[in-house]
Parts: C-alpha cells; structure tokens; sequence
C-alpha cells in the first residue's frame, strides 16, 4: 500500500534524523583565532549530562609539585569566592533563576534532565568566611558571615567596604580586618536587572580606585526564545558608581558574563563569557576577552564576530557589522564560570595568565570542560595553549564529582576553587620553594 | 378489513461498528489542535511574536496527547473481529503518520526561536492536512448504525 510505504519512510528518515546530531571534535578549538563549522542542529539537542557522585577518596588531579586539599565541604552551593586582605576567605553560596517560567514542553523536560547534572542541596543565599589563623593550609574556622541573601555570586572588596552581587542588588558591607560577621544588614547600592532572571548569576568585580563596580548581567534566554522584551538590560555588563549607584552600560552584547576581573597593573576588565547553545557542538565558542568600553559583542544578533545566528528574528545587520571579534575562544560549551588572574607566587609555570574555571558542558558530545584550566599571557595578551591546571572531576564513563566554577588567587600562593557539586571548596597550592 | 401488520427485518449487510464514543473524541480533537498549531505558526510568522511559537508547541502537545490515544484505539481496532479491511487499515495508517509527523513537528517547535521556522510552519500545515484525512476516514470507516 502506497500509504504503508509513506508511512514507512517517514519513520526510517525520523530515525535518522535523531541520530544525526553531530558529535563534536575531540579537540576543543581555542585561541584567537578559530574555524568554526556551520551551525547545525538534529530533531534533538546533543545532550551529555553529569552523573553525580561523591569524590569519596578521590582527589581533584593537579600539576606534579602541586597539593590539592579541600577546605571546607557541606556549604549551600559555593559560586564564588574572595580572599580578604588578612587572608580570610568569603564563600558566596545559592541558587538563582527560581523566578524564570517554562515557556515551552521542552522547558519542562530539559529542566528535569538537566537538574541530575546539578547538585540537589539547599541553596545557601549567605556568605560563609573561612579562616586559617596558624598559616598551616587547614582552614579550621568555618562561620556564616552573613546571611538572608538572594543567591549572592559576585563578591569584591576595596578600602574596607565589603561588595556582594546578589542576583537582584548590589549591596555594602562594613568590613575590618578580621571580623568573621556582619555588624549591620547591608546596604543597597543599586537594583539590578532580575526579572525571570535565567541567567542570575551577577559577576562583580572592582575598579583598582574602587570607585567603579562592573557588574555581568547575562541575557534572559538562550537565543532570544523569551521575546526582545524579555532583554532589555540584559547580556552587558554595567558600570556602577560604587558610592551613588548610578550605573550605564560599559559594554553590551555578551551573551552571560559569568566572571569578571581587573588585570593587576592596570585598569582593564576582562570577562569570560558563556556563548549560545544549539549550534552544533562546535558552535559557539565560550570566550576570554578584555571589556572595550562601549563595546558590542555580538549577542543575540552575531556570534564570534560578524557571524549572523539566523535564528533572531527580525535580524539587525548593523549589529552583525558592529561585532567585536574576542580575544580568545576557550571552546564551545565548556561553561566558563571563573576568571582570577595570576600571581608569580603560584609558580614558574603559571606565573603570568589567567585561572578559568569550566563548569563543563550539556549541550556537547564528547562533553568538555569539567576542569580548570590557565591561560599563559605575555605581554599583557593571551598566548599559547591553555594548560590544564585541575582536571579529575569526570571520569570518562561520566561520573562526575564535582563542578568548578569560580577561581581566586589567593596572593601569597594558592588557588581558590569553588565547586558547587559536591558542595567544597578546594585550595591548590604550589609546593614550598 | 384486517390491519396489516407490517413485518420488517433488519438485515445487517455489512458487519457494523460503532465508533466507540471515547475514540470518537480522541480522534476529533486532533484536528482543532494541529490547526490551532498551523494558525499559530502562521502567526509567527507573520509577527515574529515568540508567543505564538509558544503557543503552537502546547498546541501540538495536546494533539499528541489526544492522538496517541485516538491511534491506541485504531491499532487494537485492527485485531478485533471486525478490525480487518482494507479502510480500516488505511484510517490506521493515516492517524500514524499524523502523530509520527506531528511528534516530528513537536521536536522542531522545541528548537530556539526562528530556529522552528520555516520548517515548523511547513509540517503544520502536512500534519493539519492529514490529521483532517485521518478523521474522515476514521469516522467514515466505523460508521454508527446500521446498513440496510
């Protein structure tokens, strides 16, 4: 019957179509300049999700010489951290984005089968301050700081004024030396862009006069699903007077900031910045790039320079042309979520350059990310390969122990890393000179 | 004069089912659904209003939803007694490729924004097409009452 075979061949090519989604190359493109593929997409997402489990004996892996230890477990989601200028270290622990509606059936099913990639404790909405009174890299105090906040993530200190990004305000803490609570609830500097709020996360990070607070507010979808509406203050990064609140955008068109910081020596900002999903595993590159003033960066209407994403509509070829190509591609969907620049204490090797923490990918097969990685600079540019500074924490059958996101240095010789899957935060120290 | 007293037999000349009245509105609901789908895409893409796409994919889940059950009813049909021939046979054919193709349908509608265009409009208006097709033949090939 002519409708039999009809139906037939309808089922064979469905068959093919799910199982033509594309898998990725097993080396991640990276660096200034990179060949990206044609956008493409099967009936389905790639999908690769973590499958949890508790690190037990294990270790994060880092370089030989190094020492990895963990300095505080059991927090409430750790995001971000600080290292105050006594040596003390602030937790920023919580969840945001509750607020942000599922729109479509898809929403609903990939929010359940993303949530088994993710850690299922309660959100800790506080800052916790670790401290290491005798130096001997044991953090024996552990002690809530303050806490009622709204999922905070950015966190900068400058001249005894304590800043916090929660995901809906900026607000002030009184800090001195060695105080392990807050005296007084926190001021509000300013509001911040929070309605449905998908992607929450607010990076901070301050100027060297502390005078100016830069401030990442990621888009409100992943590619315009949620309406244009839906995205006015979204995807840029605001500049904010540290003293009054007024703010302006700096730069605009970056898709999510997740991680902001000034490079030591100067006044520039950089930021690594999550790129879209459903391109294709190779598309579109996460990135590390300095912040131009003014700048636009692509979103939603480009990617990776001038490159068109068909799937804005109506398209804006204006904003296509004015894209800003960035300095360096850290690889499709790895998640950057952390960005520190180095010190010459973390060791010859890592000296010069930037910690990124990758939160690791989704949307991708083979999966990628799931590791810390430095980015060598000379000449106050990227240069080279990056080198995989932490790694372990996927095992290639997916198991999966932990998830860094962000990255501090510590001054006198130590990186700080949060990882918000198995709830630690980890320290890697170089070994004693 | 005696009254006559008509005398009337009913002879059933072909074997007759009726639609069960459960399958019956599965297999209806199928067509104001994949059509609500179709005019919502078509507003879309007329306004680039995300709503609409939004619209169209509940739209098109609930026509899954509805015709899954609509085709559970049409293959277990196919066993019964009765099931056998060549209509019923084609109204079964008919009502899979609507929900293989509108589960297709369903899967490009979750894609990001203009990304369902304009493949998403072009199934909705084949599996509009044939989910009317299925329903006609469906509810013409389990016809209620009797033939004389």
């Amino acid at each position: 019957m002519r409708r039999a075979n009809l139906s037939l061949a309808a089922m064979t090519a469905f068959a093919l179509v799910l199982s033509a989604c594309g898998k990725g190359a097993e080396q991640q493109q990276y660096g200034p300049e990179v060949q990206l593929p044609e956008p493409q997409r099967g009936l389905l997402p790639s999908m690769v999700i973590a499958k949890p489990a508790p690190w037990g004996d294990k270790k994060p892996v880092v370089p030989q010489g190094y020492t990895v230890t963990a300095i505080a477990t059991d927090l409430g989601i750790p995001r971000q951290s600080l290292v105050l200028p006594n040596g003390d270290i602030l937790v920023a622990e919580g969840r945001g984005g509750a607020g942000a509606p599922k729109l479509k059936p898809k929403d609903v099913i990939a929010g359940i089968i993303k949530a088994k990639g993710t850690t299922q404790v309660d959100s800790g909405h506080r800052l916790t301050l670790l401290r290491d009174a005798d130096g001997d890299g044991s953090y024996e105090l552990k002690t809530v700081f303050a806490d009622k906040l709204n999922a905070p993530y950015g966190l900068a200190y400058h001249d005894g004024k304590l800043y916090v990004a929660n995901q809906d305000s900026v607000v002030r803490f009184d800090y001195r030396d060695g105080q392990t609570k807050a005296e007084a609830p926190p001021v509000k500097v300013t509001d911040l862009p929070s309605a449905i709020n998908h992607h929450w996360t607010k990076a901070m990070t301050v100027s060297p006069d502390g005078r100016f607070l830069y401030v990442g507010i990621g888009s409100n979808s992943n590619i315009t699903e949620r309406g244009m509406t839906a995205e006015v203050d979204r995807a840029m990064v605001w500049q904010i007077d540290a003293e009054t609140g007024m703010h302006k955008p700096y730069a605009t068109g970056l898709r999510n900031p997740t991680a902001l910081a000034i490079q030591p020596g100067t006044d520039v900002l950089w930021a690594v910045v999550n790129e879209r999903d459903e391109l294709g595993p190779d598309l579109v590159p996460d990135y590390l790039t300095h912040v131009q003033e003014g700048g636009f960066y692509g979103w939603p209407y480009a990617y990776w320079g001038p490159n068109p994403d068909p799937r804005v509509m109506p398209s804006d070829p204006e904003k296509v042309k004015a894209t800003i190509k960035p300095d360096y591609a850290l690889g499709s969907h790895v998640a950057a979520l952390g960005l520190a620049f180095s010190v010459p204490e973390m060791g010859s090797e890592f000296a010069e350059g930037v910690f990124v923490g990758q939160h690791g990918s989704w949307n991708r097969n083979p999966p990628v990310g799931y590791k810390v990685v430095f980015i060598p600079f000379r000449d106050g540019k990227p240069a080279g390969a990056p080198i995989e500074f932490m790694t372990g924490f996927r095992e290639q059958d997916g198991t999966t122990y932990g998830r860094p996101v962000g990255v501090t240095v510590d001054p006198r010789g130590a990186l700080i890393v949060c990882d918000d899957l198995s709830n630690t935060v980890w320290r890697v120290t170089p070994a004693k000179q | 004069m005696p009254a006559t007293i008509e005398r009337r037999e009913y002879v059933q000349v072909h074997p007759v089912q009726a639609i069960h009245p459960f399958h019956a509105v599965m297999l209806a609901a199928t067509v104001p659904l994949f059509l609500g789908a179709l005019l919502s895409d078509w507003a879309y893409w007329r306004t680039y209003h995300i709503q609409w796409a939004n619209f169209s994919s509940w739209l098109l889940a609930g026509a899954l939803v509805f015709g899954a059950v609509a085709l559970l009813f049409a293959v277990f049909g196919l066993f019964t007694r009765h099931g056998r021939g060549a209509r019923r046979l084609l109204y079964t054919l008919l009502l899979l490729a609507t929900w293989v193709l509108g589960f297709v349908n369903a899967l490009i509608h979750a894609k990001d924004a203009w990304a369902v265009m304009p493949t998403g409009l072009v199934l909705s208006v084949i599996v509009t097409l044939l989910a009317c097709a299925a329903t006609w033949a469906g509810f013409s090939t389990l016809r209620a009452g009797a033939a004389s």
